[in-house]
């Protein structure tokens, strides 16, 4: 098993070396010492996994491929951002845009996340153990997001076509998002992402309220032609 | 861009080494403000004095705005001179006094004043403007500073923080306020002054004006978040405290620390892994628009 102190190797060699993996990969690498620094583990297209034992800064694990990453720590801005596909693992928080505009994946945030999480996703799957901060899932377009405590003001503001899962409390709903049924494949998605999440025996999908696109916004409506 | 960092120690014990742990911070942050930086320090109370910290040029004669002070203030001030400011201290029933020969004296700028906090800010990259100043002997109970990356006005030191407008009173800022001019123009109404057309020179004399009128750190605090209008992360620093605040949106980022020796605010979480102890520290994002403060006891 590959280990990479961070407080002697820079942070450029780590990276290079992931990327010159073989498209079979397989082995796990180890990464010490982060110290908050940006963009660890980015840009990998193999399926290695990389465990990071620390807090860790910008963009950690972005535009993933492939790659199971798991922070032992918390995460800054853009944790997984443009995750194309993949595992990323957050053990502690994360902080703003938490798998913005990510493709594809999945995300599992063990913390709270803050705000803008899932900002313009397009396809990531995200499940935050904890609650959301404000604008999470704003223009969203594809994918799941799934959160079980609460979430701030303005969820899924002008959203597209992504599904939002929330257990606890909602402060507000943005522009054009609105509850909808929880049906039944609607649970069938929360059990697999609960149970991808390791939490699949403990959280009933009847306690999540479905939230998704009222797609006003997105469709021209004839009786708006004056408007332009 | 620029970076802030804030540190208020709760352990007496650490007090000798709280500047040179705000250095350390403040170097993390060259790259997120090559340009200018600033920091404040509070420093032990000389009892009886107030403390002036003076910016001069470089290789300034200190004696031509000291020697007159030896009438004024009846006796010589005690002062250190570090690089192009000096701290001076002088009694406080000769404070208006002695203000008033400063402002008379060509070629020298009161940075700030109040009974413990001591500002000193510089154009050049920030480890180096530590370095000139001599911030890692500095010592006391809770330190801020700011390396800035200019983006709105030009690289001078009316563009560096913190920014003080009273007594032991200083904020430094990451961000933009929108409204600055027309509070700016209010708080002129209400008496204050201002030395610069900068934005955040205003959030400060908000702050000022509001605890002058008997509000309390947090009700100043909570009153911004009302009356000032746009991106701010604020660290504030007062004579026994040490306060955060957020704008609602959060368009900047900011990262906390705490243990029980010390609590700590840094833009990125980078600024505080030489913290002692920062691997046990409980680490989170302050929540916008929400006040956090401490004070010492």
């Amino acid at each position: 098993m590959p280990t990479i102190d961070l407080a002697t190797t820079p942070l450029r060699e780590l990276n290079a070396a992931l990327h010159r993996r073989a498209p079979d990969g397989g082995e796990v690498w180890r990464v010490l010492n982060p110290r908050g620094q940006h963009a660890v583990a980015a840009g990998i297209d193999t399926p290695v996994t990389v465990e990071v034992d620390g807090h860790v800064g910008y963009y950690c694990a972005g535009m993933n491929k492939q790659a199971t990453v798991v922070v032992n720590g918390n995460a800054g801005p853009g944790v997984a951002e443009n995750m194309m596909s993949g595992e990323v693992r957050v053990r502690g928080d994360a902080s703003q845009a938490a798998g913005a505009t990510g493709c594809g994946g999945l995300l599992v945030i063990d913390g709270n996340a803050s705000a803008r999480c899932g900002i313009s996703m397009k396809g990531i799957e995200i499940v935050v153990k904890g609650s959301v901060g404000h604008l999470s899932a704003f223009m969203a377009q594809a994918g799941n997001l799934v959160v079980l405590g609460d979430a701030g003001e303005a969820l899924g503001d002008s959203l597209y076509e992504a599904e939002l899962y929330v257990r606890g409390e909602v402060k507000s709903l943005g522009a054009d998002c609105i509850e909808k049924a929880l049906g039944s494949e609607h649970k069938a998605v929360l059990v697999r992402l609960l149970n991808a999440a390791g939490v699949g025996n403990e959280i009933d999908v009847n306690s999540f309220r479905r939230y998704g696109s009222a797609r006003k916004l997105y469709h021209f409506h004839m009786d708006n032609i004056g408007h332009y | 861009m620029c970076g802030i960092v804030g540190l208020f120690l709760k352990d007496a014990d650490l007090r000798p080494e709280l500047g040179a742990l705000t250095g350390t911070m403040l170097g993390v942050f060259c790259d997120r403000g090559p340009d200018s930086a600033g920091f404040a320090v509070y420093g032990a109370e000389i009892p009886g004095h107030v403390k002036f910290t003076l910016r001069a040029p470089k290789a300034f004669d200190w004696d031509r705005v000291l020697r007159p002070l030896v009438d004024v203030g009846g006796a010589p001030p005690c002062a250190t001179i570090r690089d192009t400011h000096a701290v001076i201290a002088v009694l406080v029933e000769k404070e208006i006094l002695v203000r008033a020969e400063i402002e008379r004296t060509a070629g020298v700028d009161i940075v700030g004043s109040g009974r413990r906090m001591e500002l000193f800010k510089e154009v050049g990259r920030p480890d180096r403007v530590a370095a000139r100043f001599g911030l890692a002997e500095m010592t006391g109970s809770h330190a801020i500073g700011h390396t800035r990356m200019a983006t709105e006005s030009a690289v001078t030191i009316n563009g560096a923080h913190p920014f003080t407008t009273g007594p032991d009173q200083c904020l430094v800022h990451n961000g933009s306020l929108s409204n600055h001019n027309a509070v700016r123009r209010e708080l002129i109404r209400n008496g204050l002054a201002f030395q610069t057309e900068n934005d955040t020179e205003v959030a400060a004399g908000y702050m000022t004006w509001k605890m002058r009128e008997g509000a309390s750190l947090e009700q100043a605090l909570d009153a911004m978040l009302v009356d000032l209008d746009g991106f701010f992360t604020f660290v504030v620093g007062t004579e026994s405290g040490f306060g955060v605040l957020r704008d609602p949106i959060a368009c900047k980022p900011a990262v906390m620390a705490e243990t029980d020796r010390w609590v700590a605010f840094g833009t990125e979480y980078r600024a505080l892994v030489d913290l002692p102890g920062v691997e046990n520290a409980r680490v989170w994002e302050p929540e916008p628009a929400r006040v956090y403060r401490w004070e010492r006891h």
